[in-house]
């Protein structure tokens, strides 16, 4: 299943000019754990969906509300010549293409 | 046991509008002061760069002439930060000037504090000598930009507001400042505890938005006690519930469980949320840890030139098949016709619309659409130039050949005569960096008829 459609809300937003924050939140414990136990869903494998060094990503889990916080750089700051996502809110993709096991 | 501390956050953002009714309900019971943030950076570094408001002044004055009066009335402060979007002073005038049209329509008089947090080039030249540190992912300060960065802030805490706010002003007009201090230097100068009042002013700076449903553009009503402080928003029509509340440290944030502010970490990870009335929530466990030194965030743009665009869409299928080789064609047409300005000193950028616009190489285009939209973007030291480059552009990719070509009158589809747009100037994020230089903040204080 796609974590786009597992997730109830995948969003992304800037987190400041250089970094977007991309938030998943799921209905159920069961789908929350799915996601933070799958394979794919590391800091290696969403590095290479935004050709970003994999120690430049964090996932930060955040259980309480049963939502998990992926943090990357930009690939360019908001709002420069080269960037094409002022607010960085449609940056969701291609995470949301990532398939959980 | 002290008396608790009652605000109101009146909106999200200045000039983002909020019910009237709000208000209403929000001054039923006592206030103590009124904050309102005017400041983002999220629409981009245009807006500091070039001195303007990303909210119109329009909508800024009516958010400000509903509650003047009001706190006027009452005796108590409006507190505005980051004036006019950015902080500049600029932006922080042109809301002194929104201030002086209702106090003459209103017939109004406010004692006034004014604190500016522009930085001078002398301190950005000192700092950039190594005293700028890279925050929130920017990269290394290019130090051959420190005198050409245009509207340099610096983005302080509560401390300037708490000297404001013992001047005994009706309004306290700030430049940037952190969004937090706006709400917590109340509480903080009242010798309320620091975590609860930043955690709190966190939450109260976007308004209505830990409610359901959710408001940027609607008030919240805070309560700060010794051990705890609550949220509600004064609209009866909106909610707010443990989850909503604890999910609002997620938003815009990098790390759910804490945040940074000047005045040290806010640590969230014992936070308790408590629902005590029907759409009241109750906090208690944020706790700050103090720095162990103090650094302020500055802020500063760089022009890089000024923006041409045209707009087209494409329907022919084999058009949109070579949508690549028609770049490159017209590419190569408008560096051999532009004779003014240099190839180094221009960019010529292609978003397509339905293929790849928008995650750009993160994302392979997987199949060939029906329909794309094509934006052609031009940018150069001048507007003139740039308007003369999307020009060439735009004729060139109207005609530009390729392989298989049947449409042989047009490539374009464009919705709009003129086609071409002139955009204005282009800035980017130069300096967004933490410094450990001290910094000094004057409270400039002045009556506004």
């Amino acid at each position: 299943m796609k974590l786009y459609d597992k997730a109830f809300v995948c969003r992304s937003k800037n987190a400041g000019p250089f970094q977007v924050t991309i938030d998943l939140m799921f209905n159920d414990l069961e789908s929350y754990q799915q996601v933070m136990d799958s394979a794919s869903f590391t800091a290696e494998g969403i590095g290479r969906l935004y050709n970003v060094a994999p120690e430049l990503v964090a996932i930060k889990p955040f259980e309480r509300i049963l939502t998990v916080k992926v943090v990357l750089p930009r690939n360019s700051s908001s709002g420069s010549a080269s960037d094409c996502d002022v607010y960085g809110s449609q940056q969701h993709f291609p995470l949301g293409n990532l398939e959980i096991e | 046991m002290k008396k608790p501390i009652r605000y109101l956050s009146l909106c999200g953002l200045l000039g983002y509008g909020y019910a009237p009714e709000s208000l209403k309900n929000a001054l039923a019971a006592e206030l103590d002061f009124v904050g309102v943030d005017g400041g983002s950076t999220d629409p981009g570094p245009y807006y500091l760069g070039s001195g303007k408001g990303f909210v119109k002044r329009l909508q800024v004055k009516r958010d400000l002439a509903l509650v003047l009066p009001e706190t006027k009335k009452r005796n108590i402060p409006l507190i505005i930060g980051s004036a006019g979007g950015s902080g500049a002073q600029a932006h922080v005038n042109s809301v002194l000037e929104i201030l002086a049209e209702i106090a003459r329509e209103q017939s109004l008089e406010f004692k006034t504090a004014v604190i500016y947090s522009d930085l001078s080039n002398d301190f950005i030249k000192k700092a950039a000598a190594g005293h700028l540190f890279s925050c929130g992912g920017s990269p290394e300060f290019d130090a051959s930009w420190a005198d050409k960065l245009a509207n340099p802030v610096a983005q302080f805490g509560t401390e300037p507001i708490i000297e404001a706010l013992q001047k005994n002003v009706d309004v306290i007009v700030a430049g940037r400042c952190c969004d937090t201090a706006v709400f917590a230097a109340y509480p903080i100068w009242k010798n309320y505890d620091p975590g609860l009042a930043l955690h709190a002013a966190k939450i109260a700076e976007c308004g209505a938005l830990c409610a359901r449903p959710v408001g940027a553009n609607d008030s919240l009503v805070v309560e700060i006690g010794e051990d705890y402080f609550t949220v509600e928003p004064p609209n009866p029509e909106r909610t707010c519930t443990p989850d909503s509340v604890a999910a609002h440290s997620l938003y815009e944030q990098p790390d759910p469980n804490c945040f940074y502010e000047p005045e040290g970490k806010i640590d969230l990870s014992q936070c308790t949320f408590e629902q005590i009335a029907e759409r009241k929530v109750k906090v208690t466990g944020s706790r700050l840890i103090a720095a162990a030194e103090a650094t302020t965030k500055l802020e500063g743009t760089r022009l890089v030139g000024y923006r041409a665009i045209t707009i087209a869409g494409m329907r022919d299928p084999s058009g949109i098949r070579h949508i690549s080789e028609i770049e490159k064609g017209v590419r190569a047409a408008v560096a051999q016709s532009a004779v003014f300005v240099k190839e180094n000193e221009y960019s010529l950028r292609f978003l397509r619309y339905g293929l790849d616009a928008v995650t750009g190489d993160n994302e392979v285009p997987d199949v060939i659409p029906r329909e794309i939209g094509l934006v052609i973007e031009a940018i150069a030291p001048s507007q003139e130039q740039a308007d003369a480059l999307i020009g060439l552009a735009r004729s060139k990719a109207l005609h530009q050949g390729f392989p298989d070509r049947k449409a042989t009158a047009g490539n374009l589809a464009f919705p709009f005569s003129p086609s071409d747009f002139s955009g204005g100037a282009v800035y980017e994020f130069a300096l967004y960096h933490l410094t450990d230089l001290p910094l000094e903040f004057e409270v400039k204080t002045m009556v506004i008829k």
